[in-house]
């Protein structure tokens, strides 16, 4: 075969694969993925399964039973809340009023976490005030 | 203090803008003098902004709390090891920080550049210092590190007490260090593009501040990745975080870079996507530092939502349009001198590495960005989890380590049969036993992990061979001993050789993880002191509980003892720190010690084989009432009273524990990530160590004119 046309050859393939991983990215991507949600939009979904990154602050008053953690998820800026019920490890900067990111589902009148998926941001970011003198 | 401060970073913008203009005036109108006027302003601005990271610093070292940033991030208790790193750990701090180190490294590169690429370097210049003049204006008007609080408090926040960790001093400035030294070679081929000066001279002038950005952002990640697994609670060294992930990205363009830039160098091939490269990498490097500043993706390491989304998005707009357009201006005169000979040669070799790299890229890239895409898709934002990362980056990295193998073995241009024989037989048969020793060693693994252990025995098996045979080789030329003719062959060659080491280390580090993430064990328990259980095949038994308060904080804890088949194998003491909040008033003088920070100090036994890793979450919620009533009963308690009545909790945790969660996990190979990454940043060092005879041709360069002039006097 003349080397031009060997090169076509290599292009067609290369081009294919490119857009075979582009589909496949497209694809999974939908299909795998939480929606990032906040406390007032998953507060009335129903029970179907489906998985939510809910994001939010933590109310103050979280309790522990065994090796399972009762928090409450609230708006950034506003004060409706939904209950979460997660097991796994909690982030040391876990606090109340702290922003969190956890993977919840809908089960009964609250959510129960994915294991292990309650992230805290990194307190070191927080421009918190100093402390009066 | 506080007006030099203020004044030094005013002054670096007015060096910036003049050292801008002089540039393009010296450049445009042939004046050298103005070239070097423009170039001086760099150094300028480098002295400039150390004026300012000096009273910065000075005022964390004395606790001066007129500083905003000294009180918001460090205090009198803070260990002075990391007052000094304080400065970086705040969105002020840190920009300053990246800036001055953008100003130095620019400094280095200009100046060992000022005798080369004169028509290249005023642009270069410009263009570092536009980045420059960026920064510096962001901390002027939108995050001033330098503010006064009237009145001072007499005590800070203190730094939080995640960062207090030996890696923690030396993570960020190695990550911004890459960050930074990734825009040199994009100014640079940005002055490239302008002048049509667009042969190898300029790539070859600035591949050691691209090598040296590689390494830098590499031992940056590295050291993050150490400090999560040392440090934090949670058992890992990587979270697909998007922030995480945006340090990743420019570090896979510039591995990809450093590999075709070779094929450039010796064919004339790749040019236009080489510049693409070195452009994409610099642009990905400030889309990192965007990134974590702009608060558009949800991160636990993100600033939180700031007003710099705006410049940035609009600097990242203009860096990337100017940069497409002079590419696709210039198309014709970056057409390769020419083609690839064959699919079995060293350059396709090159060419499937870059692919897997820019395709990991570019999956990571889709992935960090997806709540992005999917809202401007759906209306909805939505994120995908480690999951489907792993989906796409474990097969391509799979064959990256594969790849790792072959470049270094397989002919230029054309592979013969005889070539391929010849290259991949002991490799390959490398590969084979490393497949079954991992079937045989790990139980029922899984087939990537099996891929991933014979890639690494391959990669490792092919860089060996080259070893043996260059060193054989020349203790068969120069009769010297095989240990001599290794180390003159690695000294003669070592840029070839130091890649070579490069790819072992990469190969060890990624046998690493795949080890440690398909074959480790985990564990959540809550025990008594006396429990134990059972971890792959260690025993761990919760002796006691631990308790006591130093100067910072209150620490409780557990003591484990870990044994294999009846015989002792470590003692962990895995144990929780609790920092006061400075709020006494609304939590009582003992309950701000369980309202503050609190920070996990994981007991890890490390080995070459597996770490045993554990962490403990005291039940705390028992000594509540106790706390209370302290409180109520000495609202007004004093330090030394405080401190008595945290030792009695301490005590009482110690003799009356409740039972406490655990997470224990046995990981085998993490040592390896670790041993790879030092035997990775050996051979970058390697690499871009000078030739003795560079060095000796460098060091006559600057004295002759010296004894020259010395002659002269005399």
């Amino acid at each position: 075969m003349d080397p031009r046309g060997k090169r076509t050859i290599r292009l067609v393939v290369a081009l294919g694969a490119a857009v075979l991983l582009a589909v496949a990215l497209i694809y999974t991507s939908f299909g795998a993925a939480s929606e990032a949600t906040t406390p007032a939009a998953v507060i009335g979904v129903p029970a179907d399964g489906r998985s939510y990154q809910l994001t939010g602050k933590v109310v103050p008053g979280y309790s522990r039973e065994g090796g399972v953690l009762h928090f409450r998820v609230r708006e950034r800026a506003g004060r409706v809340s939904v209950p979460v019920r997660y097991q796994g490890v909690v982030p040391d900067p876990f606090r109340a009023g702290r922003e969190v990111i956890v993977t919840v589902k809908r089960e009964g009148n609250g959510f129960v976490a994915e294991r292990d998926s309650l992230i805290t941001k990194c307190p070191s970011k927080f421009s918190s005030e100093p402390a009066a003198s | 203090m506080l007006t030099l401060g203020r004044a030094s970073l005013v002054l670096a913008l007015a060096v910036a803008v003049v050292g801008i203009v002089s540039s393009l005036y010296g450049a445009r109108a042939g004046r050298a003098e103005w070239v070097a006027v423009g170039r001086r302003s760099m150094y300028a601005l480098f002295g400039v902004l150390t004026v300012t990271m000096v009273v910065l610093e000075a005022a964390f070292l004395r606790s001066d709390f007129s500083f905003r940033l000294v009180a918001s991030h460090s205090s009198t208790t803070t260990p002075t090891f990391y007052k000094l790193t304080a400065l970086w750990s705040s969105q002020e701090g840190s920009l300053l920080l990246w800036v001055w180190l953008l100003s130095g490294w620019a400094s280095l590169a200009l100046a060992a550049t000022r005798k080369q690429l004169r028509e290249i370097a005023p642009y270069a210049t410009a263009v570092l210092l536009g980045l420059g003049g960026f920064f510096v204006s962001l901390t002027l008007v939108l995050a001033h590190p330098i503010q006064l609080l009237d009145p001072a408090p007499v005590e800070g926040n203190g730094l939080t007490p995640l960062l207090r960790h030996p890696s923690m001093m030396i993570h960020p400035p190695m990550l911004y260090s890459g960050y930074t030294l990734a825009t040199i070679p994009f100014a640079f081929a940005l002055g490239a593009l302008i002048t049509r000066r667009l042969d190898a001279a300029w790539l070859r002038s600035i591949r050691r501040f691209a090598l040296l950005g590689w390494l830098c952002l590499g031992a940056g990640i590295l050291l993050g990745a150490r400090w999560s697994w040392s440090e934090l609670g949670w058992g890992g060294y990587w979270a697909w975080d998007p922030v995480e992930n945006a340090s990743l990205l420019p570090w896979l363009t510039g591995t990809a870079f450093l590999h075709s830039l070779m094929i450039q160098e010796k064919r004339g091939m790749l040019r236009v996507w080489n510049i693409s490269l070195v452009l994409a990498t610099g642009i990905l490097a400030i889309m990192g530092t965007f990134l974590v500043r702009s608060g558009i993706l949800e991160s636990i390491h993100a600033f939180g939502a700031s007003t710099l989304g705006i410049p940035f998005l609009a600097l990242l707009g203009v860096l990337m349009v100017s940069s497409a357009a002079l590419v696709l201006i210039r198309r014709d005169e970056l057409r390769s001198e020419h083609r690839l000979d064959s699919l079995f040669s060293r350059e396709a070799a090159f060419l499937f590495n870059n692919l897997a790299l820019v395709g990991l890229c570019f999956v990571i890239m889709w992935g960090t960005f997806f709540p992005l895409i999917s809202e401007i898709a759906t209306g909805t934002k939505a994120s995908v989890g480690p999951p489907w990362f792993d989906r796409y980056t474990v097969p391509l990295a799979i064959a990256l380590v594969f790849l790792s193998g072959i470049g270094p073995a397989i002919a230029w241009r054309r592979a013969t049969p005889r070539n391929l024989r010849r290259a991949f037989l002991f490799p390959l048969a490398a590969a084979g036993g490393a497949f079954l020793v991992g079937w045989a060693v790990a139980g029922e693994p899984k087939v990537t992990t099996l891929a991933m252990f014979s890639a690494a025995a391959f990669a490792v098996a092919a860089v060996g061979q080259e070893f043996w045979r260059g060193a054989r080789a020349r203790h068969a030329s120069t009769g010297a001993s095989l240990p001599i003719a290794l180390a003159t062959l690695v000294s003669r060659n070592r840029r070839r050789y130091g890649g070579y080491v490069v790819h072992v280390g990469i190969a060890l580090l990624f046998l690493g993880v795949a080890a440690s993430s398909a074959l480790q064990d985990v564990r959540d328990v809550r025990l008594r002191p006396g429990q134990s259980v059972h971890v792959k095949n260690y025993e761990i038994r919760y002796v006691r509980a631990t308790g006591k308060l130093d100067h910072e904080k209150l620490s409780l804890g557990a003591l484990l003892r870990v044994s294999k088949d009846g015989h002792h194998v470590a003692t962990l003491a895995p144990s929780r720190g609790y920092y006061p909040s400075p709020d006494a008033r609304q939590f009582g003088p003992i309950g701000r010690y369980f309202e503050g920070e609190a920070t996990s100090e994981v007991g890890l036994k490390t080995g070459v084989e597996r770490d045993i890793w554990t962490s403990v979450e005291p039940n705390i919620d028992s000594f509540a009432p106790m706390v209370d009533g302290i409180d109520r009963r000495f609202p007004l308690a004093d330090a030394g009273a405080q401190g008595l009545l945290l030792n009695v909790i301490a005590e009482r945790y110690r003799l009356d524990p409740p039972p406490a969660g655990f997470r224990m996990i046995v990981s085998p190979l993490v040592t390896w990530i670790w041993l790879g990454g030092l035997v990775a940043i050996a051979g970058a060092l390697i690499a871009l160590w000078p030739r003795p005879e560079r060095a000796r041709a460098w060091v006559l360069a600057v004295s002759k004119p010296r004894l020259g002039r010395a002659v002269g006097r005399a």
